[in-house]
């Protein structure tokens, strides 16, 4: 079995039309969507959602007004500014200590040194994942909780369980569409995956990125390949940005020009394949044969010996 | 005055609206400040192209256990939710990269064992460009958590009456450690069904901290009308439209600020200014 990351650094570089137009293109794969916190890859390939579980990671703490003597201990132990003095009052105080939801990050200090056992800690619902069935094959998605953390866990969960479904199915293949930035989804999503292909769009901030995010799968020991995206709108850049790939060893697996067609598709729910045989058509067609090349290049992915237990929600 | 600039979706705009708003700002005359909070692919420093004067470490504290006092009790390992610290026979292990630094661990410890040390996330910087008072913080590679530096950032800030956030796409923690303490959230977005979704979700992000909010839609003619039909339906003021223009985004991929390089860019900015400073929260 073999893991595809797209990945890029910047967001908004095109990562989605690309793996959208690769799960029309292969047909074989089972299809990820690791960018829980803005996820749009349902938004083209309309699920049919088969299983739907809820996410929790972590507890978070909860002070029960009528058990809370005010004593302050709670928000002289907390580290990130949780808890406020602005509770309802009781019998014995006219005001009590709150924790904000959003601001606890669950490490269960404050439930620890409650004198009065005043403080609740129960696990939080922070979203859901879904198996869903899509033209393109399987599709194994998640919905982030408004305001929720522990995106990085729930990237995790997705590739295992994308990992569970490949072995079922028989599927060699897993694409997996990743998130912007260097940080914990990013760092869940590449890590132990088989490949990294780098979509880049010729700008400023693109190359910047790109080269924050080629070393950190460096470091992670992902090999990548990169494809410039709307590579038109800037050649110099687009020509800066094949050395510094060529530099790290990277294949340079195409570029593909600024098309219209590509936002056309979007509007029309299909990937970019499916609905134009345009110039960026043509060339994401191009790209996902060197892909396909450089896939077998590399060495099979570890599956990761812990799964997770998938029954089905009634 | 804290203006946030966020996305949900990223790509949309964000970092042309947030450095061309400071620029503009900048150019009248008054003292502004620019707070790049996307610690994980800061960009504003290509536009603004700062002069850098101050650099200095952002850490955030993790346990380190003195083996002479430790007594291999485990207390430190079973009161750690992040399962960061291990008692393995004689050796107490920490990993750094699950710690949150809530100090649980130094409080549980009966041997009083246990201390705290810096360590080094990302760098802290601040300079000008022209007349904007300019912080940034760059983590470093193959850190996870971004929200220590994103608040050293903000601890940075200097007085300004306008400060302007420019935050990382997304809607969890980053973003909501970055626009926590806002007066108003800008919301860019470009009308596309992928923009109209992450957009919903950043909207009801913005509801549920109670943050006032507007929206800036970029490259306004280059999708569908589905943006503005939501946006009139949940009533989120459109503070300014931005079209779709290949001058922008070519000025932009050579690093060039949008509102400097783009006159019709520069009157909208002007424009937004006019809005922020008068309407929304008058």
């Amino acid at each position: 079995m073999k893991e595809l990351v797209v990945i890029s650094g910047k967001g908004g570089t095109g990562k989605t039309s690309v793996i959208a137009s690769f799960a029309a293109l292969s047909r074989q794969a089972v299809l990820v969507d690791c960018d829980v916190d803005a996820a749009d890859l349902h938004l083209v390939l309309e699920p049919r959602t088969v299983r739907r579980e809820d996410f929790s990671a972590g507890s978070q703490a909860r002070i029960k007004p009528g058990h809370c003597t005010a004593c302050g201990k709670c928000e002289e132990l907390c580290r990130f500014d949780a808890i406020y003095f602005d509770g309802p009052g009781n019998g014995q105080v006219p005001k009590t200590f709150r924790v904000d939801p959003i601001a606890c990050e669950g490490c269960g200090v404050c439930v620890d040194y409650c004198a009065e056992d005043a403080i609740a800690f129960e696990p939080v619902v922070c979203g859901q994942w879904f198996i869903s069935e899509t033209r393109c094959g399987p599709l194994v998605h998640a919905r982030l909780g408004i305001a929720a953390e522990n995106s990085g866990k729930l990237v995790t969960q997705l590739r295992r369980t994308a990992q569970q479904v490949a072995v079922e199915q028989r599927r060699e293949l897993i694409l997996c569409d990743g998130s912007p930035g260097i940080g914990c989804p990013v760092i869940a999503s590449l890590t132990g995956a088989s490949l990294a292909l780098f979509i880049v769009e010729p700008t400023a901030s693109g190359q910047h990125d790109f080269v924050r995010v080629a070393e950190l799968a460096s470091q992670l020991g992902v090999p990548g390949i990169l494809a410039v995206n709307k590579a038109d709108l800037n050649e110099e850049v687009t020509r800066s940005l094949e050395r510094l790939a060529a530099q790290r060893g990277m294949s340079v697996v195409g570029r593909i020009p600024y098309d219209r067609a590509v936002t056309h598709a979007q509007i029309a729910r299909q990937s970019v394949v499916e609905a134009s045989d345009g110039p960026a058509a043509r060339a994401i067609r191009n790209v996902w044969s060197a892909v396909v090349a450089q896939l077998e290049l590399v060495p099979t992915a570890a599956i990761r010996p812990v799964f997770v237990e998938i029954t089905p929600s009634e | 005055m804290r203006v946030a600039i966020a996305s949900g979706k990223g790509g949309t705009g964000k970092t042309t609206i947030a450095t061309s708003l400071a620029y503009t700002v900048a150019q009248r005359g008054d003292r502004v400040a620019y707070l790049d909070c996307d610690v994980e692919e800061p960009n504003g420093h290509l536009f603004l192209q700062p002069q850098i004067v101050d650099r200095r470490p952002i850490t955030r504290l993790v346990p380190v256990v003195d083996p002479v006092r430790c007594a291999h009790c485990g207390a430190c390992a079973q009161v750690c939710r992040y399962r960061a610290i291990a008692c393995v026979g004689e050796r107490t292990l920490i990993f750094t990269e699950l710690c949150h630094s809530c100090g649980g661990c130094l409080l549980a410890c009966p041997q009083e064992a246990i201390g705290e040390v810096p360590v080094p996330i990302g760098t802290l910087r601040t300079g000008r460009s022209g007349g904007v008072e300019f912080v940034d913080g760059v983590l470093n590679v193959g850190e996870a958590m971004s929200p220590p530096a994103i608040r050293a950032v903000k601890q940075a800030a200097p007085d300004a009456p306008l400060t302007i956030l420019d935050c990382p796409p997304g809607t969890s923690c980053p973003v909501i450690e970055s626009v926590r303490g806002c007066d108003l959230l800008l919301l860019v977005t470009e009308p596309t069904p992928f923009g109209l979704h992450d957009l919903k979700l950043a909207v009801e992000m913005a509801r549920t901290l109670r943050l006032e909010v507007g929206v800036v839609i970029n490259r306004a003619d280059a999708g569908d009308r589905a943006v503005w039909d939501y946006c009139q339906q949940r009533r989120v003021p459109i503070l300014a439209e931005i079209p779709d223009d290949r001058a922008v985004a070519e000025a932009y991929s050579r690093g060039e600020l949008a509102a400097q390089a783009v006159p019709h860019v520069a009157d909208r900015m002007r424009a937004l200014l006019a809005t922020i400073e008068s309407g929304v929260l008058a």
